[in-house]
């Protein structure tokens, strides 16, 4: 059962993530509504790969489908921010942000929010879960992690 | 090989920098800051502004070639070269774009310049203001859809991420940052064009300056500021008639390795400076090893990149950063590896790099405001962790 966020990491008003106009992350933002986390699969030779890209790095293949992954992986590096870069993030610090090796690929990361006490101790190679968190006001939904109990 | 190099066909023959100002501080357009770096480096040359026929730069460079030739008067226009994005990492390749197009006979006098007025344009520190954000946007695939609504907002936030798996990996504390920033200031409080001339920092404003994002304290962070800086490029013949003693090119290689350039932080061998594969190149053209280095400046957008990168020019191995990346180590001119010798992109002024190249520049001649005694060979290290690729260059006296 994917874990589903009840309110938001961040406050509103960071840049709103929107599908790229050429189409190509579409299922990307789609299956993240779904409340699932996929990355590309080429369907000739099986490479995985992330951030999406209209070819296959390893067979140049234009043929990619999507692989749903468990949503699965271990914190592979962190940072604590303390300066607000955004005004929006002026009243939020300091926040967390986790890069998560994903489980099931080779080498593929995915960056997100490591929920709980900003201020927790944070171990490279703990076991996190992929938390869904929805903004219905404008239809994304963005993925963030906590600790797999 | 060496039929294929530029060592020693090239040499850098005049420098020039406006005066360096806190950003918002120049008195005028970053345009009149530009020419005014170009003006002076035909000066120090000793040729006319108007016989430079060749213009290169890099990073998201505004003032463009044309507009500049045009605005000088120059007579033949034979090269407007750009380093295609990439940020600080495009700064010695530009002196090595430069370079090739004189080898090559394209150009006579080629400029290399940077001008850079944050106050009048937008900060790096800062988000721009965008409502959203879709994919990698531009060039710079570090701003994505993928990170930004996670508060990866500004250059500090990426590079964090790559620095604290470094120190993970290796076993490394505070140490060897704060080593960087003390020697920056160190070398500044020499340097009277120094932004930070007459503010010395001590290890312990160092430990109790706030975290920007962590690792990095507000001085392991370069300075946001306003000024520009050019360097004149001809061939070795005419080098040697000119005002100057030339500050000949031994080597520049530039680029990155496999999947370096991919967004979200993927990044292949993700916890490295970028020049696993580029310093292998430029000592091989050189014909050198880092024990022959004299004096190095390496850009410091943030002090964790210059860690990794002493490592990746083989001036030491990652479980001796601790012994060896320290203050005494750093400092001219009796250090093992004199570093940053002008105070540099944190405490010179953040000329995206460009300042860098000059004091490179100003070791080999000798009038380096911290000069090594006998300084040789002189290394510049662009952009460590610039995921668009990053860039080299050795200069001999």
């Amino acid at each position: 059962m994917p874990n589903a966020a009840s309110k938001s990491y961040l406050p509103p008003g960071l840049p709103i993530p929107r599908p790229t106009p050429d189409g190509l992350d579409k299922p990307f933002w789609d299956a993240a509504a779904r409340h699932e986390l996929v990355v590309q699969k080429c369907a000739k030779c099986a490479t995985l790969q992330f951030a999406p890209e209209w070819i296959c790095y390893k067979c140049h293949s234009f043929e990619l489908t999507w692989q749903k992954l468990s949503g699965r992986g271990r914190i592979y590096s962190w940072e604590r921010v303390w300066n607000p870069a955004h005004p929006a993030l002026k009243d939020a610090l300091p926040y967390i942000v986790v890069l998560v090796e994903l489980d099931g690929t080779d080498n593929i990361r995915m960056v997100g929010n490591l929920l709980g006490d900003p201020k927790q101790e944070v171990r490279i190679g703990a076991e996190v879960e992929a938390v869904f968190e929805d903004h219905p006001e404008h239809q994304f939904t963005l993925i963030n992690w906590r600790l797999s109990p | 090989m060496s039929e294929y190099t530029v060592k020693d066909k090239v040499a850098i023959v005049g420098i020039g920098e406006t005066a360096y100002y806190k950003r918002g501080g120049a008195p005028v357009p970053e345009f009149v800051l530009c020419c005014e770096a170009i003006l002076k480096a035909a000066d120090d040359a000793g040729i006319k502004v108007e016989d430079i026929d060749g213009f290169a730069s890099f990073a998201t460079e505004r003032n463009a070639a044309a507009r500049v030739a045009a605005a000088l008067g120059v007579k033949h226009f034979s090269l407007a070269n750009m380093v295609w994005n990439g940020g600080g990492g495009g700064g010695s390749a530009a002196i090595g774009n430069a370079a090739a197009a004189i080898a090559a006979g394209y150009s006579k006098y080629v400029v290399v310049y940077r001008a850079l007025a944050q106050g009048q344009f937008g900060r790096f520190g800062a988000s721009a203001p965008m409502t959203s954000v879709s994919g990698a946007m531009g060039a710079y695939s570090n701003f994505s859809s993928y990170v930004a609504p996670y508060g990866l907002l500004a250059p500090a936030h990426w590079v964090a991420l790559r620095v604290r798996r470094f120190m993970h990996e290796h076993n490394l504390n505070q140490d060897p940052l704060a080593a960087i920033a003390l020697a920056s200031y160190h070398h500044a409080q020499f340097n009277p064009r120094a932004v930070m001339h007459g503010r010395p920092l001590t290890r312990e404003q160092y430990d109790k300056s706030r975290w920007v994002v962590e690792p990095f304290h507000l001085y392991d962070c370069c300075m946001e500021n306003d000024g520009a800086a050019a360097a004149i490029l001809t061939s070795a013949e005419r080098a040697r008639d000119l005002k100057q003693k030339p500050a000949y090119v031994m080597a520049a290689a530039q680029g990155s390795g496999f999947r370096t350039e991919v967004a979200a932080e993927n990044t292949w061998d993700y916890p490295t400076a970028n020049f696993k594969t580029v310093a292998p190149r430029l000592f091989e053209m050189a014909g050198i090893t880092a024990k022959d280095v004299d004096v190095a400046q390496m850009y410091e957008h943030f002090t964790g990149g210059v860690v990794m990168a002493m490592v990746e020019h083989g001036f030491c191995q990652p479980e001796e950063l601790m012994e060896f990346c320290t203050f005494e180590n750093l400092i001219a001119p009796n250090g093992k590896l004199p570093l940053n010798t002008s105070g540099g992109n944190l405490a010179e002024c953040y000329v995206h790099g460009m300042e860098l190249i000059n004091e490179a520049v100003r070791q080999v001649r000798g009038t380096s405001t911290r000069q090594v005694k006998d300084a040789e060979i002189s290394l510049v290290v662009s952009g460590p962790m610039v995921a668009q690729g990053v860039s080299d260059l050795l200069l001999h006296g």
